[in-house]
């Protein structure tokens, strides 16, 4: 699938007009109200039970919508958001230490480098200060000072101190406020739950998004799901590379047959490589485990100055030790962004100096930390982590210094959603890291918590209003729920007939292994089109040698697999398209092709200031429409962190 | 390793269930105790055989998902540990390994190793939450909260909900979990309003559930991957006297 064609730009991305920080404040006026009454005569549908969705269900239920809520874990506390362990930033200024809704702003556009909407990341700046508020509220037990007042770090290339955090748990402690809000509306009757419900396809008639086609994991049965609108909370597809620091379930196929059916996919390239994750330590390994990057506030990133040293770190003097990010980014050091800090590892590993095994690796040092504020104060801030990382190494970081690596662990890209956050297919709304919007080509720390909840509690609640004042829309097309039922149905039974002799993991850990080499850190032109290449090759081999056990009328997680791994692979293809069609670098996304004489990501900010919103074709051949990026606020730089 | 799993198959609710034993060979050291099963699942499929099911999902030891009875302990024998966080250094090559799901009345078993735990869901919905709808929140430091009730809130409201307290605990209370949620809330000024009605009615929901009643036992944070004190159950027992008193 190297081939596409060029569709009719996008114009008009429906964000107000005039100053910035009047914006949201004009698109809430206008937004029309939907009479109280009349709430509970309109049904939303909601997938996913993370941050932004668990949010976004339970605050419609409490403006009185009749919610229906998804999840394939057996309950919504256990979505992946729960992982997030670093922070949630805002603009809350409570340090005094010049942080303000503009700063935040301008730090989110700059940091993804020139590749998100302002509109929309000024209406992120603007709403995080409500977060805190609204977590807090809910009982969030977050950290605090002796006065009792909240603490706040610095975090992830901040130079001020917004980042809000519960120990190691920040991710966990937010969900479980969603999470609880959402359980009291259920208990209210305003929210129905159905867990263990994995969305298979969107219903789509006469024009609007009118429902979902979900699986039953227990007992298979295809179910059909009617509302006056859809809202996919259903994350990222970091696991498209099979390794990753995604939770093993996290697919992307509630957006890509929503993609299938119309909505466009956006940016699908950028995906984020987290500079500070435990190696892989063998052909067996399932997933990759992140350390969180607030260990870099106080660990220093080094490996040997010379190559193939194989003594131990400790007998390592210093003079012969390369603390690389503080030598090239002397005014950031271990604190440069997540994709300069993943790239220079990459760099210095690439160069024969990495260490562990197969020299994928770097350390990460807590032992001048732990000379200067003492053992106790390191346990005090990073005893979990340190915990973590033992039990899962066998080493002890105090001792020796931990070893890191880069891993996939978040995707900018997703389906394509305007101001409102609908998607192309009207009623079908995006949230969370489902959509593309605000982190550009680059999220930094502690901002998809932000973005998760500002999307759920606060501004789809006031945006889907206005498209719902114009329902109940009536009865749903018969034909158009037939249809997608016996879509659903056509392709589980052929997974299931396929009866071949590789498992769908085996399938996935190869895809994953090939999205790495080609479509990961460090993309080529050569490395794309081989990837275009050998994708369709292996995606061909997966329908004539699959083999899927047992039946679908029960629990089958062999066939939940290799479902998610076939929309994989389509996605995979296009994702690959995306970097070949994007010669620039930005963000998370390197070309090695444009890079400046020190090797940093080189912009073309002439060709490529454009969001690349890909529209489905049957015929294989996607259609690409284009959304010019304006700044009117923050100049276009050139990123620099040194 | 060479090892020897006894596993607990079992095709659905209706079915009565049996130990089915595996040999695994060439596991290494540094595999999850998942991973290890992953292996053996791959070769099952392969085989023709159903693969064992088992629950899962974050692989990091915080989501809650995971979750077995490893040679008769919840989880396994390291103390503050999920499943998918036990690694098999620490088994001796050659083991006999038995693999059990969560054992009791209100956790039903779904599959083999699955069950099913939404009774947990109703206890919060019984008021383990703050009543505050979104946008109604005041500014966050107009409470200041005592840092040191903050740190104890925070360790209670850790709880990942996995349930192994109900698997370990010989009545099948489900008493950690449900102070665990009272605590957390108790402590800060924000769950004060509800603070008795919520631990009332989260206890009569676990009654309801069907969980047994606590003895003190202290099973559960015996094997609880967070290590919530028992103390939380005491501070349950209070705030429901007091609300049945008034």
């Amino acid at each position: 699938m190297s081939r596409y064609t060029e569709g009719p730009e996008i114009r008009d991305a429906k964000a107000p007009a005039g100053p910035i920080e009047e914006r949201w404040e004009k698109r809430k006026f206008s937004a029309k109200l939907v009479n109280p009454a009349n709430k509970r005569k309109l049904t939303v549908i909601v997938v996913g039970t993370g941050l932004a969705g668990g949010s976004a269900a339970a605050t419609l239920g409490e403006l009185g919508y009749n919610v229906k809520s998804f999840c394939y874990q057996d309950t919504p506390r256990r979505a992946h958001s729960i992982a997030a362990q670093g922070g949630i930033n805002a603009a809350k200024n409570y340090r005094g230490d010049g942080d303000s809704i503009y700063r935040l702003f301008y730090d989110t556009v700059k940091g993804g480098d020139f590749r998100a909407r302002e509109s929309n990341v000024y209406r992120l700046a603007q709403v995080s200060v409500n977060i805190i508020d609204q977590a807090v509220a809910q009982g969030v037990p977050f950290a605090r000072e002796y006065g009792g007042l909240l603490d706040t770090r610095s975090f992830g290339g901040a130079q001020v101190s917004r980042t809000f955090y519960a120990r190691g748990q920040t991710g966990q402690q937010l969900l479980l406020g969603a999470y609880q809000a959402l359980e009291r509306q259920i208990a209210a009757g305003t929210v129905t739950m159905h867990t263990r419900h994995e969305m298979l396809d969107v219903i789509v008639a006469d024009g609007r998004a009118r429902g979902i086609i979900v699986r039953d994991m227990v007992t298979g049965e295809i179910e059909r799901h009617l509302a006056d609108a859809v809202v996919l909370a259903t994350g990222g597809y970091g696991n498209v590379f099979f390794l990753s620091t995604n939770a093993k379930g996290c697919n992307t196929t509630a957006i890509w047959r929503a993609h299938e059916r119309g909505a466009y996919f956006a940016n699908p390239c950028y995906t984020q490589i987290h500079p500070t994750c435990i190696p892989v330590s063998g052909e067996y390994q399932s997933k990759l485990t992140l350390m969180s990057e607030s260990l870099r506030n106080d660990g220093r990133v080094w490996v040997p100055l010379r190559k193939n040293d194989t003594r131990a770190p400790g007998d390592i003097p210093d003079d012969e030790r390369d603390y690389y990010l503080e030598r090239i980014y002397p005014a950031f050091g271990n604190l440069v962004p997540r994709d300069i800090a993943s790239r220079a590892a990459k760099n210095v590993c690439d160069e024969g100096r990495g260490v562990g095994p197969g020299g994928l690796g770097v350390y990460l040092d807590f032992r001048d930390a732990i000379n200067r504020l003492g053992r106790d104060a390191v346990e005090k801030k990073y005893g979990n982590l340190f915990e973590m990382y033992e039990r899962i190494t066998g080493e002890n970081p105090y001792d020796v210094p931990m070893r890191i690596y880069p891993a996939v662990h978040y995707t900018m890209g997703g389906l394509w959603v305007d101001y409102d956050l609908q998607s192309t297919i009207p009623g079908l709304f995006v949230i969370g890291e489902a959509n593309f919007s605000d982190h550009g080509a680059n999220r930094l720390g502690a901002s998809a918590l932000m973005q998760g909840l500002a999307d759920g509690y606060f501004v789809l609640p006031t945006t889907i209003g206005d498209y719902l004042a114009a329902g109940p829309f009536g009865d749903v097309d018969d034909e158009a729920i037939a249809e997608a039922e016996i879509k659903v149905r056509n392709k589980i039974d052929r997974l299931l007939s396929v009866n071949g002799t590789r498992t769908p993991d085996s399938f996935h850990r190869e895809l994953g292994k090939l999205m790495w080499d080609y479509c990961g850190m460090e993309r080529t032109e050569e490395s794309l089109r081989k990837a275009l290449e050998r994708i369709p090759e292996l995606r061909e081999e997966f329908w004539q040698n699959v083999k899927v056990t047992g039946t679908s009328e029960e629990l089958n997680q062999v066939l939940e697999r290799a479902g998610r791994v076939a929309d994989f692979f389509d996605l995979a293809e296009l994702m690959c398209l995306d970097a070949l069609v994007r010669t620039e670098s930005c963000g998370g996304h390197f070309r090695a092709e444009s890079q400046d004489a020190d090797g940093e990501a080189l912009r073309d900010d002439e060709n490529f200031a454009h969001v690349s919103a890909w529209e489905f074709s049957p015929s294989g051949e996607p259609v690409l429409h284009k959304e010019t990026l304006e700044y009117e606020y923050v100049k276009m730089t050139q990123r620099s962190y040194k | 390793m060479n090892l020897t799993l006894r596993v607990w198959r079992q095709s659905g609710p209706s079915d009565d269930g049996r130990m089915v034993t595996y040999k695994v060979e060439d596991v290494s050291p540094d595999m999850s105790f998942l991973e290890m099963l992953d292996v053996l699942n791959e070769r099952l499929i392969l085989e023709g055989d159903d693969p064992i099911a088992f629950d899962h999902d974050c692989r990091e030891g915080i989501c809650g998902m995971c979750g077995m009875v490893i040679n008769g302990v919840a989880h396994g024998e390291q103390r503050a540990t999920t499943t998918c966080q036990l690694h098999m250094r620490h088994f001796e090559d050659g083991a006999t390994i038995t693999i059990e799901p969560w054992r009791a009345a209100p956790f039903p078993v779904v599959k083999d190793l699955v069950v099913d735990r939404s009774a947990f869901d109703r206890i919060i919905q019984a008021g383990g939450f703050v009543s505050v709808p979104a946008g109604s929140a005041p500014d966050a430091h107009s409470v200041p909260v005592r840092k040191e009730d903050a740190d104890a809130a925070f360790d209670a409201a850790t709880c990942i909900g996995c349930g192994a307290c109900v698997a370990a605990c010989p009545n099948g209370s489900a008493s950690l979990f449900t102070a665990a949620k009272i605590t957390h809330l108790s402590l800060l000024p924000q769950g004060q309003p509800e603070r008795l009605s919520r631990a009332k009615a989260m206890v009569d929901q676990m009654d309801v559930e069907g969980f047994g009643g606590c003895t003190n036992t202290g099973e559960c944070t015996a094997v609880c991957p967070k290590g919530i004190p028992l103390e939380t159950i005491a501070r349950m027992n209070s705030d429901y006297l007091k609300a049945n008193a008034k």
